[in-house]
């Protein structure tokens, strides 16, 4: 148990602001030495400057360039507002966009009805404890620790038309990674195999927090197994739930490597995430045009960020 | 309450024993699917170490569903070829200073966000939290422009600018993963007993001396498993130093793979063992501290 301090940390020790009157805090305060102040204050505004100057700036930069026709050369006091023009643009006269954006949303459904479903019912049959599930664990996580890129390598090697192993036990002749109609599909059977321990290995964490009395109370109530677990263990769940959403949500948002290491994110592969890096390090860099795409991802993303830390933020205080 | 737990001990005792011994038909089920799932999950790492152990000519003649071909010059080819010494070590001097940095500066402020209950904790727990959770590609265009505005002297890096440098591709990962360790770092700072705090000052700790010699070895279990996650993660991340470096030669492992593919393509064989060598930093790291890599993943529950 000791090992989630995600979900269970702060129930452990009651929170010490409650105790903590105003009058106590300010004479806490004035113990602190000066230079007591002056670490705390470096030891958060060193890495706050760090994160503020590297993540923070250049996402309010990326919402302020999109209004702009910068082309990254010229001199900023030449760039000019062109309000909505890159939003339009993009939508209207940019062929990739529209392929990008269902690509993106078909890696999500993807991920979220057959991956993360698929995680979750192993991570049920793994709770059982059974004989061997340690070995069955580390087969289903070990894609977990390759990278994507090394992912989209290692799968070529059944893909390939001509050297892959489908093609030669099939017959066929399918250039899986080639084919514009069907390499989305072949690289999100690739993502697939990697969500799905991942996934797993979140819904064991979650399944090893629930209360067992839970559970006996409804084995004693004379629920079946499977009626226990949708009606009792997994409304209970429901942190580990929401967390899961909005990381595969995001994931799919943020997916890139893959289809770089394919084909730079073209000819069936179009992502969001490889559009806006093929306008900025391309021939063509077309900063405000790129900002325009970027910055829907960012609002995107906004949004499940959101829901996500309240869902963390409330589990901690209570 | 005592009735169920009465009922639970009796249970368990009767049941235990019988429940191994007893392999009704549906657990035998239960265990052949799993061992399909598993060994269907392992085959395309198992695919990729076989084919890189089977030399070209013989493959090429026979297919590659054949047996025979035994070799190991794929690995030799490989390490020649694509330089994998140099692209390691690369991997090195980006991977460690980073990981060393984000565990310090992420403990700092975990270590502030749980000592203390100010109101701007909360705020802050956020920037940090959410930072690690943004799409990176969101962030490119200002910091890829960034980084090459901003000059580096040439001891450091002999592009003498921030982009293509060893600098930069450790600042913006320590950047962008310093959160999610804020995150799981102040969540167990926060389980510490109090009291600790209280004897230390009492003892006339300073605030430093409370974070590194009382906070931080308590921590230990925490780091570790941070430490083993954070490792695979930078040494993984392909993104920035695809985006953000120009000279082939200064590629981490990760990304060089990708540059090499050029090298390869024809050869499967080859491309394979690259994979696999690629791969191996990471799965000796999973195999030897397993239990630190997965506590890891469930501590923060929250890493995309």
């Amino acid at each position: 148990m000791s090992d989630l301090p995600l979900i269970q940390a702060d129930r452990a020790v009651p929170p010490p602001a409650a105790t903590t009157s105003k009058g106590g805090r300010r004479r806490r305060l004035r113990l602190l030495s000066r230079t007591d102040r002056v670490v705390i204050t470096l030891m958060v505004l060193v890495p706050l400057l760090l994160v503020t100057g590297f993540v923070w700036l250049p996402a309010v930069a990326t919402v302020l360039l999109s209004g702009t026709n910068w082309d990254g050369i010229g001199p900023l006091n030449e760039i000019e507002f062109v309000g909505a023009r890159n939003y339009s643009d993009v939508v209207n006269i940019y062929p990739p966009f529209v392929p990008a954006v269902q690509h993106n949303l078909l890696w999500l459904a993807a991920l979220f009805v057959v991956a993360t479903p698929f995680g979750m019912f192993l991570a049920v049959l793994l709770d059982k404890e059974l004989r061997g599930s340690r070995f069955y664990q580390t087969a289903l996580y070990l894609p977990v620790v390759l990278s994507l890129a090394l992912i989209g390598f290692v799968w070529q090697l059944l893909y390939s038309r001509d050297q892959g192993l489908i093609n030669a036990v099939f017959g066929s002749n399918i250039d899986w990674y080639g084919d514009s109609n069907v390499n989305i599909w072949a690289v999100m059977v690739a993502s697939g195999w990697r969500h799905v321990g991942y996934i797993m290995l979140l819904y064991l964490a979650g399944l090893k927090g629930v209360d067992p009395s839970l559970r006996e109370a409804a084995a004693v109530d004379g629920a079946s197994e499977s009626r226990a677990f949708f009606r009792v263990v997994f409304p209970v769940m429901r942190p580990i739930n929401i967390i899961v959403l909005v990381v595969t949500v995001i994931e799919s948002l943020r997916a890139f490597d893959l289809v770089w290491v394919v084909n730079k994110g073209r000819n069936g592969l179009e992502l969001i995430s490889a559009l806006v890096t093929q306008n900025v390090v391309g021939e063509a860099s077309r900063i405000g045009f790129g900002s325009a795409l970027a910055t829907i991802m960012l609002v995107v993303s906004l949004v499940f960020i959101t829901i996500y830390l309240a869902t963390v933020m409330r589990e901690n205080r209570e | 309450m005592s009735t169920a737990t009465a009922t639970r001990r009796t249970e368990g005792e009767a049941d235990a024993p019988g429940r191994r011994r007893k392999l009704t038909p549906l657990r035998l089920l239960l265990h052949g699917f799993l061992i399909v799932v598993s060994l269907t999950w392992l085959f395309p790492i198992a695919w990729a170490v076989l084919t890189s152990l089977r030399s070209y000519e013989y493959t090429a003649a026979n297919g590659y569903v054949s047996f025979g071909g035994w070799t190991i010059d794929n690995y030799v080819t490989a390490w020649q070829t694509a330089e994998f010494g140099k692209h390691f070590l690369n991997s090195v001097y980006i991977t460690v200073p980073a990981v060393l940095l984000t565990l310090f500066l992420a403990s700092c402020v975990a270590f502030v966000i749980a000592r203390f209950s100010w109101k701007l904790n909360l705020v802050l727990l956020g920037v940090f939290t959410a930072a690690n959770l943004l799409p990176q590609q969101a962030l490119l265009i200002p910091l890829f422009r960034l980084f090459t505005e901003v000059p580096l002297p040439e001891f450091m890096s002999d592009s003498e600018l921030l982009y293509d440098s060893y600098w930069g591709l450790i600042l913006i990962n320590v950047a962008f993963q310093c959160g999610f360790c804020v995150f799981v770092l102040s969540n167990y700072m926060k389980a510490l007993p109090r009291d600790l705090y209280e004897a230390a000052m009492v003892d006339g700790a300073s605030i430093w001396r409370q974070y590194w010699q009382v906070t931080m070895p308590l921590c230990r279990p925490a780091l570790a498993a941070l430490a083993t996650l954070e490792v695979t993660w930078i040494y993984n991340e392909f993104f920035w130093a695809t985006v953000l470096m120009r000279t082939g030669d200064k590629f981490p492992v990760t990304s060089s793979l990708n540059n090499l593919r050029g090298e390869f393509f024809t050869d499967n064989n080859l491309v394979s063992a690259g994979s696999v060598l690629v791969a191996i930093p990471t799965l000796v790291i999973f195999f030897m501290l397993q239990r630190h890599f997965v506590r890891g993943l469930t501590l923060g529950a929250s890493k995309g």
